[in-house]
């Protein structure tokens, strides 16, 4: 794969990459975290038009395979610190749909009781750690999190994100570098989705692939399909592997695209109709649906099956969440400092 | 009780800390076999190992942004910034990551950064910065700023305890200039208290750092006037200690303001603002500050001498200020 290279619009679709490390029960279980993440995404898109969502809604559509593959193949002692379109590693990391719903509409009693929005919480118990806005920023605390686990002889895998925009911040530089240096248990997804706001590739880097930079780093890289979200599982899996054997860092370049605009404003006249229909015929939902069905892991009335249920739940969380009210303003006031 | 120059009070808070903690470790660059530019962690790594005594390259973000890691995990670091200028390459890590913690998450930071800043040493405008008071803006970090050897170790052993990400400022010019008795083994100044080091009652001086040494060269000579000038070493500018200040304003109704800090939005127009808007009606002068020119701090020693704070700049300034 070349991510900085005209798209090739004639491609055909490539087959599904079966993982042999995967069962078709846990086929079933990260295929449904797709299905949730893209319905809750939907879901997000209807409460933003309704102007009962507010802020900025990031749009998760063509990130599903990256975001659950990689999270899937995590143990259980590992953290995720996700970025804006990682809401499928949250549910991947059993967050129930109350609380990201409440973090989302940051209603009264919301993880982070209104001071921040969307995705941007931590809830450590359940081993997700939160971004803040400015891109980068995260991968030296990635990073440094898991250089105290190793301190205490712990074995635990760091996995964060970044954008092909993202990427091109001096932290993302001293980040990896730093874990590379010392060889720290860090998996870093970039999530390649062709544009950067409104930047394609072109502006941001002049790199024929973003895994190249590995080389110059001295840690692992490579670059895949992130519409396949079996080839994502694998790639994430050996690379936690390696970074469990004390090889260090993984720099994963993970393609794929995003299926609207940078956030729910932007109309996003500026991508091709042309990349667009390439894109939908990757659709990594419909790729791994279409996989699964052939290979009769689930039948067609099974999927509607999961889906309504995904629905009605989804559907359930906003109706818990919408009708409370914003928090007192009192909390404002609180823990800008703790004890 | 031993006497310890400031640098070394400031190496022994480490070293107790860190045989205290196991969770006390530190990183910076060139602090192991090296000692750090100015020596103040020699031989920390054959004590402590060389995991505990970290030698990174030179990414103040990575630095900064590991410590952060590492302190959401469980760990106390103390990032060393070769010189406080370069805590500017990990401002991001600071005021947007570090800061906000505790606000969004309700999680502890309990880190502390803590370098050499400060001029007067004919280094030149990139070693030489006095910069805590963009901290004291940032909302959700702490700021210190020690004047004595005492002061250092106590005050670093409440920032290494502190579960807020600390900024501590160290002053290389004081680093071997100042001597002084410092408690042995564990000993801890709380932030968010100021100091009284000299009681007077015909003018109060305000400042941290090493200017509160200039005003105390000016004290002294005023004295042999019969002037007597009460001196207030703030420590910390977050927390802030304003009953004491304010105590001492409506006490001297003067005060004068001396950092070594340019003028312009340092934290001596927001000490003055408190003053002039809680004790306004006790003051018998304006409000006057002493601070370094508005420029960066020039390398000729003739230049450095002319934009900087001293304590004749100081004294010339409590004269007027005594005379209005
Ligand atoms: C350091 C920084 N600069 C600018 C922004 C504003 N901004 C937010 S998202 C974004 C585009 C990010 O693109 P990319 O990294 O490719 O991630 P994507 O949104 O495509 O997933 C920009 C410019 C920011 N959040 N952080
Ligand atoms: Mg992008």
């Amino acid at each position: 794969m070349n991510s900085n290279k005209p798209l090739d619009l004639s491609a055909k679709v490539p087959p599904i990459k079966p993982s042999k490390l995967l069962s078709n029960s846990r086929r079933i279980e990260m295929f449904t975290y797709m299905l949730q993440a893209r319905e809750f995404d939907l879901a997000m898109q209807r409460l933003n038009r309704q102007g009962r969502a507010f802020g900025g809604v990031y749009s998760q559509t063509g990130n599903e395979a990256s975001s659950v593959g990689s999270a899937y193949a995590l143990g259980d002692k590992d953290v995720l610190f996700p970025m804006h379109r990682n809401i499928g590693g949250h549910f991947v990391f059993k967050q129930d749909l109350n609380t990201l719903m409440l973090a989302f509409l940051a209603r009264e009693g919301s993880l982070m009781r209104g001071t921040d929005g969307t995705g941007h919480y931590a809830d450590v118990k359940k081993r997700i750690y939160g971004n803040v806005s400015h891109l980068g920023a995260m991968i030296p605390v990635a990073a440094g999190f898991v250089l105290a686990s190793k301190m205490r002889g712990e074995s635990v895998v760091s996995m964060t994100y970044i954008g092909d925009g993202g990427a091109q911040t001096g932290e993302f530089h001293e980040g990896v570098n730093f874990a590379s240096v010392q060889k720290l248990p860090l998996i870093l997804i970039i999530e390649n989705n062709q544009y950067a706001y409104s930047s394609p590739n072109s502006v941001e880097f002049a790199c024929v692939k973003l895994s190249d930079r590995a080389l110059g780093y001295g840690c692992f890289g490579v670059t895949i399909d992130g519409t396949d979200v079996e080839l994502v599982y694998e790639t994430c899996f050996k690379a936690a592997e390696r970074a469990r054997k004390g090889e260090g860092p993984s720099l994963i370049e993970s393609i794929t695209m995003r299926m609207r605009g940078h956030a729910e404003h932007d109309d996003f006249s500026y991508v091709s109709r042309e990349e667009l229909e390439y894109w939908k015929k990757r659709d990594p939902i419909d790729r791994y649906q279409k996989y699964l069905l052939t290979k009769k892991v689930l039948s067609l009335d099974e999927i509607t099956s999961i889906r309504t249920k995904l629905i009605d739940d989804i559907r359930s969380a906003i109706d818990y969440a919408v009708d409370l009210p914003f928090p007192s303003g009192e909390e404002g006031f609180k823990n800008v400092f703790i004890d | 009780m031993a006497q310890l120059t400031y640098l070394e009070a400031i190496a022994d808070a480490l070293r107790t800390e860190m045989h205290k903690d196991e969770r006390v470790f530190l990183l910076g660059e060139d602090i192991s076999t090296y000692g750090g530019a100015f020596k103040l962690t020699k031989n920390f790594h054959e004590e402590f190992g060389r995991s505990r005594v970290l030698d990174c390259p030179i990414s103040e973000s990575a630095i900064v942004g590991a410590a952060i890691g590492a302190a959401l995990n469980g760990m106390r670091p103390v990032a060393e910034m070769q010189f406080m200028d370069f805590v500017t390459c990990g401002f991001n890590q600071i005021v947007n990551v570090a800061a906000t913690t505790a606000y969004r998450w309700g999680i502890g930071v309990p880190m502390v950064v803590r370098g050499p800043s400060g001029g007067g040493v004919g280094a030149n405008p990139f070693h030489s910065r006095n910069s805590e008071a963009w901290f004291a803006h940032a909302s959700g970090v702490k700021v210190v700023c020690p004047a004595f050897p005492a002061d250092a170790k106590g005050l670093m052993t409440a920032s290494i305890r502190d579960n807020n990400p600390v900024v501590f400022y160290e002053h290389k010019g004081l680093y071997r200039k100042i001597k002084e008795e410092v408690p042995e083994g564990e000993y801890i100044i709380p932030l968010g208290k100021a100091r009284i080091v000299r009681e007077g009652i015909h003018a109060t001086i305000v400042s941290y750092g090493s200017a509160v040494h200039f005003a105390l060269s000016a004290a002294d000579e005023l004295l042999k006037e019969g002037v007597s000038i009460e001196v207030i070493d703030i420590r910390t500018l977050v927390p802030f200690d304003q009953e004491t200040v304010l105590a001492s304003a409506r006490k001297t109704s003067r005060v004068l303001i001396a950092h070594e800090a340019s003028l312009t939005a340092g934290f001596g127009g927001e000490i003055a603002a408190r003053i002039a808007e809680h004790a306004f009606e006790h003051l018998d002068a304006p409000i006057m500050r002493v601070a370094a020119y508005d420029s960066p701090t020039p390398f000729a020693p003739t230049l450095e001498k002319a934009v900087l704070p001293n304590s004749t700049k100081v004294m010339e300034a409590t004269r007027k200020l005594l005379l209005y």
